[in-house]
């Protein structure tokens, strides 16, 4: 036999805004529910290191699952015709028919940059669903720094541009075999799909000006930056959390972008208290 | 630091191969000064000082000699560590025709960190 890791997929179709669509899940662990949600343009497998720590799955049922459009999960019927596009509406809708389709009670969600901004609207509007939400890499104001139209041209390949623009996101001391593990699934991703999905994350999702009405007595917030992130950095993570009143934030020193992915070991140092401290 | 990159490249069988759709010129800027790069299929030809105005190529990438100098070491500061963390931080522009640059997108960046400072190197 084959030395398994104890992450299992499967897939099923759930329906988002009306129509059905084939998704693909991995979880490991017992215990708590843990959603994770993964970056801009890339899949699930970013966590795969999170749902092999015993430390993690021996107290979380940790379920990270490929939005649609992503990964391994289909993108709806009839989408050879249409331009993806992710808005804020359709991102927290697919979270909650997500949640609902598994039947998860008071889940923790946990989202890293476009994953991190949509757990802090789930934690304004549905606070009452969630026992805690964690923004990785995310904050209610961000700017854009390079023109999105670049991802989505038939004289550049979109992968490998996207992986050009996002390596800069990765800490120089990081490892390289995660590095490129993770720029690799960049680089995998479909046509157009890491710019519809920065529609969300650098048009759509600005929330500054109601950001202070969540009530963390009802959910709790952490908010986790790296020092190397170019866009969420750790000066728009402090000024999200400075709104938040009782939310809590930490800067990651030596990590950018994609900690769960690009420095495993060193994530799970700030994180694991985190993830004890939300199931005292 | 410019002066080690021809060699670094030209040595680097992968980055040579990555770059082998590339033939073209193209401007690094450092502080004040201006450099020519002339690529043919990935190989450098030549790096010179522009010594006229009307010598050009396809894109210029410029920021300060600071900035180089940061963005060469070993482990680099924040905003100084790659060259779309030195734009998203304003330290480093593009300007020109920057399709080349886009379509080699790797290629151009790894040519630019060559002469980065491996561990342990003085």
């Amino acid at each position: 036999m084959p030395d398994y890791e104890p992450i299992t997929g499967r897939y099923f179709t759930m329906d988002v805004a009306g129509e059905p669509v084939r998704i693909y899940l991995e979880e490991a662990g017992a215990g708590t529910p843990l959603v994770c949600l993964h970056t801009a343009g890339a899949d699930g497998r970013q966590f795969r290191h999170l749902m092999s720590d015993p430390a993690v799955t021996d107290h979380y049922r940790v379920i990270a699952f490929d939005m649609p459009w992503h990964g391994k999960s289909n993108p709806p019927v009839g989408w050879e015709d249409r331009e993806y596009q992710l808005t804020t509406e359709l991102y927290k809708e697919t979270v909650l028919a997500f949640c609902d389709a598994m039947a998860l009670d008071q889940p923790v969600v946990m989202g890293c940059s476009m994953g991190g901004r949509i757990v802090l609207h789930l934690a304004l509007e549905h606070a009452d669903r969630f026992q805690a939400v964690v923004a990785l890499e995310g904050a209610d104001k961000l700017k854009a720094y390079y023109d999105t139209e670049w991802l989505h041209r038939p004289d550049v390949h979109g992968g490998e541009v996207a992986a050009g623009f996002v390596s800069g996101q990765v800490a120089p001391q990081s490892p390289d075999e995660y590095r490129w593990e993770t720029l690799w699934a960049y680089m995998q991703g479909g046509p157009g799909i890491f710019k519809g999905d920065l529609y969300f994350y650098w048009v759509d999702g600005h929330f500054d000006d109601r950001s202070s009405r969540i009530d963390t007595s009802k959910c709790p917030v952490y908010l986790l930056s790296g020092e190397y992130d170019s866009s969420c950095t750790p000066e728009r993570m402090e000024a999200t959390a400075a709104r938040i009143k009782g939310s809590k934030a930490t800067v990651m020193p030596g990590i950018g972008h994609f900690p769960m992915s690009e420095n495993p070991d060193l994530f799970r140092e700030f994180i694991l208290p985190v993830l004890d401290e939300i199931r005292r | 630091m410019i002066d080690k990159i021809l060699d670094r490249v030209n040595g680097d069988v992968a980055l040579v191969r990555r770059g082998r759709y590339v033939t073209l010129d193209f401007l690094v800027g450092v502080g004040d000064q201006d450099y020519i790069f002339r690529i043919d299929q990935g190989r450098i030809e030549s790096i010179s000082l522009r010594d006229k105005a009307m010598n050009s190529g396809h894109f210029t990438i410029r920021a300060g000699t600071d900035v180089w100098t940061e963005f060469w070491r070993h482990t680099p500061r924040r905003d100084y560590h790659d060259l779309f963390s030195m734009f998203a931080a304003g330290r480093a522009q593009i300007d020109g025709d920057v399709t080349p640059f886009m379509q080699n997108i790797r290629y151009f960046k790894d040519v630019l960190t060559t002469p980065r400072v491996a561990s342990g190197e003085a």
